[in-house]
C-alpha cells in the first residue's frame, strides 16, 4: 500500500519534472535548428556583409544577401508603432482605471478586448482598404503603402496588450496611496502623476515591453501595408520591408538547401536575437523598478 | 473658540441612512474623541469634516459643517485648500511609495508652498515636530516603505505638519500599532495639540479617556452624547452611554 503510493508519487514527480524541462528542451531544439540552418549562409557571404549589406537581391545572379534594409525596416516600423501606442496606451489605461465612470469603464474594457481579438490578417485587410488610400490621398504620397501605415497597424495591435496590462498595474496600486494624496489636498491629476504612477511603473514598463515584443514579431498586417521594398528607409513615408515579412513572403519560393533558404533562416536568427534582447531589457527594467 | 460646527448632519450611502441628525461643536486646539461600537458611523462622521466622502459614489449629505464659520458644503471651490487645512491620518499608515524626503515634500509641492531651497527646511521642521528627525536625518533618501509602523504613522502626521494643516483628523491612528507605539503616538498628540485641533476616532475607550478633552459617543449613526471627557466617563447623562462605557453594550 505504502509502496504503491511511493511509486505513484515518484511517477507524478518525474512527470512534472519532464513537463518543466520540456519547454527548455523545445527552446533549445528550435534554436539549434535555426542556428544549424542559418549558419550555413556564411558559406556564401561574410557576417559583416550579411548584417551590414545594403542590398537584398536573393534571386539575382550573383545573389546579394544584405539584410541591413530589412533590419532598419523592422526597427523603423516598430519604433513608429511604439511612439504611437505607448503614450496612447498608458493614457488610455489611466483613463479606464482611474477616471472613467463605471459604465463607460466597462464599455471601454470590452472594446479593448474586442480590439485584441481582431485577427492580424483582418486588420491588415482594413489597412489596405482604408488606411493606405487615406494616407496616399491625405499626405499626397505616390503610394500609401509605407512604413507609417505599418506603424499605425502595429500600434493597433500593441494597444490592447499595453492598455490591459498597464490597467492591471494601476489597479493594483493600493487605494490608501490615492486616499492619502487626496486627503492632503492633491488634485486628481497630481495624485495620478505623482503617486499612483510610482506604484504602477514596473507594470507599465512591462506592458510597454510586451507591446514592443508583440509588434516586432508581427508579420501579416505589416506585410500587407508596408509595400515591401527592400531599400534602406530614410523616413516613415516610404515603403519598407521588415525581417518578418521577408521570411513569410520568400520561404515558399526558396529551394530547400539553396543559399536563399539559408539566408532566410539566418534572418530568423537575427529576429530571435533582437526579440531576446527586448525581453532581456524588459526584465532588467522590471527588476530595477522593483528594487527601488 | 469653536473650530468646527456640525449642525443637523445627515448622511446616506445610497439608501442606507448612516448619520442621523448629528450636531456637535469642536473646540480649537484640544483633542476631541469619537467613540462607539463598530459600524456606528465614527469614520463616516470624521470623513464628512474634510469631505473625503465625496469620493464615494452615491453619498448624499444634508445639514451643515462649518469650519471657522464657513460651511464647507456650500463653498463652490477650494476643496484642495480645505483638505490641506483639514488633514487626515488613516488607520493603516499610508506613506507614499517615495523616499522619506519626498513624502514630506509632496504636500508643499502640490500646494506650491515652497520656493526651491525652502523644502529642506520644511522637511526638517516637520520631522522634528513628530520627533523623527534624529532617527531619520541620515536616511531621507530611503524609501518610506521600509520604516516601522510607528515611524510610518509619525511620517504621515509630519506630512500634515508640512502643509500647515490646522486640524488633524485621525481615524483609529493606533490600531495597527503595538501598545508601546500607541502610547508614544498619544504622547505626540498631546504635544501637538498646542498647535493643532485634533479629532480622533477610536475603538479604545481607555485611549479616549487618556488622551482626549472632549468626547462624543455614537450609536447606530446617532451622536448620543457629546461633552467633556471626564463627564462622559464619570457621569454620563444618557443610559446608552453609561451601558457602553461600563461594558454592558456589545
Ligand atoms: N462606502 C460605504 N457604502 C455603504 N455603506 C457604508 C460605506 N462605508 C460605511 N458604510 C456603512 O455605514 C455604517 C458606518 O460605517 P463607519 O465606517 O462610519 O463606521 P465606524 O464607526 O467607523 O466603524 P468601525 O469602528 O468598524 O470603523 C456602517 O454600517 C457601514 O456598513
Ligand atoms: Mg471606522
Amino acid at each position: 500500500m505504502a509502496n504503491l503510493r511511493k511509486v505513484k508519487e515518484f511517477i507524478i514527480e518525474k512527470l512534472i519534472f519532464t513537463s518543466g524541462i520540456a519547454s527548455i528542451v523545445f527552446v533549445a531544439l528550435i534554436f539549434i535548428f535555426l542556428l544549424a540552418e542559418g549558419i550555413s549562409v556564411l558559406r556564401y557571404v561574410s557576417l559583416g556583409s550579411f548584417i551590414g549589406g545594403q542590398f537584398w537581391y536573393p534571386i539575382s545572379d550573383p545573389p546579394k544577401f544584405g539584410i541591413l534594409p530589412l533590419i532598419l525596416g523592422s526597427l523603423l516600423v516598430t519604433a513608429g508603432a511604439i511612439a504611437m501606442a505607448v503614450p496612447l496606451g498608458i493614457a488610455a489605461a489611466f483613463y479606464i482605471a482611474d477616471v472613467a465612470p463605471v459604465k463607460l469603464r466597462n464599455l471601454l474594457k470590452s472594446c479593448v478586448e474586442i480590439l485584441s481579438a481582431i485577427p492580424s490578417v483582418v486588420l491588415g485587410f482594413l489597412g489596405i482598404v482604408i488606411l493606405v488610400p487615406f494616407l496616399k490621398h491625405f499626405l499626397h504620397l505616390p503610394t500609401g503603402l509605407t512604413a507609417l501605415a505599418g506603424s499605425i497597424m502595429l500600434a493597433f495591435m500593441a494597444l490592447p496588450t499595453i492598455i490591459s496590462i498597464s490597467e492591471d498595474a494601476i489597479n493594483a496600486v493600493p487605494r490608501e496611496y490615492k486616499e492619502g494624496a487626496i486627503a492632503l489636498g492633491a488634485t486628481h491629476w497630481q495624485t495620478l502623476t505623482r503617486v499612483i504612477i510610482h506604484g504602477a511603473l514596473p507594470g507599465i514598463i512591462a506592458a510597454s515591453m510586451l507591446g514592443i515584443g508583440r509588434v516586432f514579431g508581427e508579420t501579416m498586417a505589416v506585410m500587407m501595408v508596408t509595400g515591401n521594398a527592400a531599400v534602406i528607409p530614410t523616413g516613415l513615408l516610404q515603403p519598407v520591408r521588415t525581417l518578418t515579412a521577408t521570411i513569410a513572403a520568400e520561404m515558399g519560393e526558396a529551394a530547400k538547401g539553396s543559399p536563399h533558404y539559408f539566408a532566410l533562416f539566418a534572418i530568423g536568427i537575427v529576429l530571435f536575437v533582437i526579440s531576446f534582447l527586448i525581453n532581456l531589457t524588459a526584465d532588467f527594467l522590471l527588476h530595477r523598478g522593483k528594487n527601488r | 473658540m469653536k473650530k468646527i460646527e456640525v449642525e443637523h448632519l445627515n448622511l446616506w450611502y445610497a439608501d442606507f441612512h448612516a448619520l442621523h441628525d448629528n450636531t456637535m461643536s469642536i473646540r480649537e486646539k484640544i483633542i476631541t474623541s469619537l467613540i462607539g461600537p463598530s459600524g456606528c458611523g465614527k469614520s463616516t462622521l470624521l470623513r464628512c469634516l474634510n469631505r473625503m466622502n465625496d469620493l464615494i459614489e452615491g453619498v448624499r449629505i444634508e445639514g451643515s459643517v462649518k469650519i471657522d464659520g464657513e460651511d464647507i458644503y456650500q463653498m463652490k471651490s477650494g476643496l484642495t485648500a480645505l483638505r490641506k487645512k483639514i488633514g487626515m491620518v488613516f488607520q493603516r499608515p499610508n506613506p507614499f511609495p517615495l523616499s522619506i524626503y519626498e513624502n514630506i515634500a509632496f504636500g508643499p509641492k502640490v500646494h506650491h508652498m515652497a520656493k526651491a531651497g525652502e523644502l529642506d527646511g520644511i522637511v526638517e521642521e516637520s520631522l522634528k515636530a513628530v520627533h523623527l528627525w534624529g532617527e531619520l536625518k541620515d536616511k531621507l533618501g530611503k524609501s518610506a516603505l521600509g520604516l516601522s509602523l510607528e515611524q510610518k504613522q509619525r511620517l504621515c502626521i509630519a506630512r500634515l505638519v508640512a502643509v500647515k494643516s490646522e486640524v488633524l483628523l485621525m481615524d483609529e491612528p493606533c490600531s495597527a500599532l503595538d501598545p508601546l507605539a500607541t502610547l508614544k503616538i498619544e504622547e505626540l498628540m498631546r504635544y501637538l495639540k498646542t498647535d493643532f485641533t485634533i479629532v480622533i476616532v477610536t475603538h479604545n475607550m481607555q485611549q479616549a479617556a487618556r488622551v482626549s478633552d472632549e468626547t462624543g459617543f455614537m450609536l447606530l449613526g446617532e451622536l448620543v452624547e457629546f461633552g467633556r471627557t471626564t463627564d462622559i466617563f464619570t457621569r454620563p447623562k444618557d443610559k446608552r452611554t453609561e451601558d457602553y462605557i461600563t461594558g454592558r453594550y456589545g
